[in-house]
């Protein structure tokens, strides 16, 4: 069948960019293989018939989340050297193997919804964001709570940690 | 749609969380170490959607909105406290965070 073969493609690609990930000494490449990685993650998540999750995946994790690591990646490596290492950045070699990666998830998303499209007429166990959702808000309302004071406890610490320490700064 | 074994995609998620694993105890970079965690709990969230998606349940995608909450308030926390690191000693080597004072 060929959605198994998609899903043992898709779960390759990640396995190959997770090890890509930890292998990188190049922090910039490391967070490029990890972005292909959640996609082929979203692209299983997909395939076992959970769309909203997939969804899920690349909005939140895939944007969001990368998007901070790019931003303190770059407060990081605030010094003298920038230029360098931009033009080191900009050669084409590091790109090359997280945009094959993509390339296969790509192809493999064009088929699907092309000739496979999980709303079709073939026997499809589908969890839909609907049943998610009367799910969330009845019997894992607590859930909710628990994420949303988990959310605040993070704003407040990553505010307080990342602001200027004025006293502390002083003294040492 | 989906045939695959439960076993073949537990395969799948005891790999990654395996790399993940390796990744969090082999490199030194406190960044890395970060990214090692991720991918961690992106094979716990693979393990939830898998056994949902089985036993055609809801509840798999509920954990896992859970999850990514739970991911996203620990990246916040780690690169604040990253930036922080960096502040106070030079680089993000985690063997130089013995000799905190101050």
């Amino acid at each position: 069948m060929i959605a198994e073969s998609l899903f043992y493609l898709s779960g390759a690609i990640a396995l190959i960019a997770s090890i890509m990930v930890i292998t990188n000494k190049n922090a910039v490449h490391a967070l490029l293989y990890l972005v292909v990685s959640l996609l082929a993650l979203a692209m299983c998540f997909y395939l076992l018939g959970a769309p909203f999750a997939a969804a899920l995946q690349i909005i939140v994790y895939a944007g969001a989340i990368m998007v901070l690591f790019v931003f303190a990646l770059m407060l990081f490596n605030i010094n003298s050297d920038d230029i360098k290492r931009e033009s080191k950045w900009l050669q084409w070699q590091g790109w090359v193997g997280p945009a094959l990666l993509v390339l296969v998830l790509l192809f493999e998303i064009t088929y699907l919804l092309q000739f496979h499209p999980v709303w079709s007429a073939e026997p499809v166990q589908l969890i839909d964001a609907r049943s998610v959702g009367t799910l969330l808000f009845g019997p894992y309302l607590l859930a909710v709570e628990i994420a949303s004071f988990l959310l605040l406890a993070g704003l407040v610490g990553g505010y307080h940690l990342a602001k200027k320490m004025p006293d502390k700064d002083k003294q040492t | 749609m989906m045939s695959v074994p439960m076993e073949h995609g537990m395969t799948l998620v005891a790999l990654l969380w395996a790399v993940g694993l390796i990744g969090l105890l082999a490199r030194r970079n406190t960044l890395f170490m970060l990214m090692s965690m991720e991918i961690m709990l992106n094979a716990a969230a693979l393990a939830f959607i898998l056994a949902g998606s089985h036993w055609q349940q809801a509840d798999g995608q509920v954990i896992y909105i859970v999850i990514i909450t739970v991911a996203a308030a620990e990246v916040g926390i780690g690169l604040a406290l990253l930036i922080r690191l960096r502040q106070h000693i030079q680089d993000l080597n985690i063997d130089n965070l013995d000799r905190l004072k101050g």
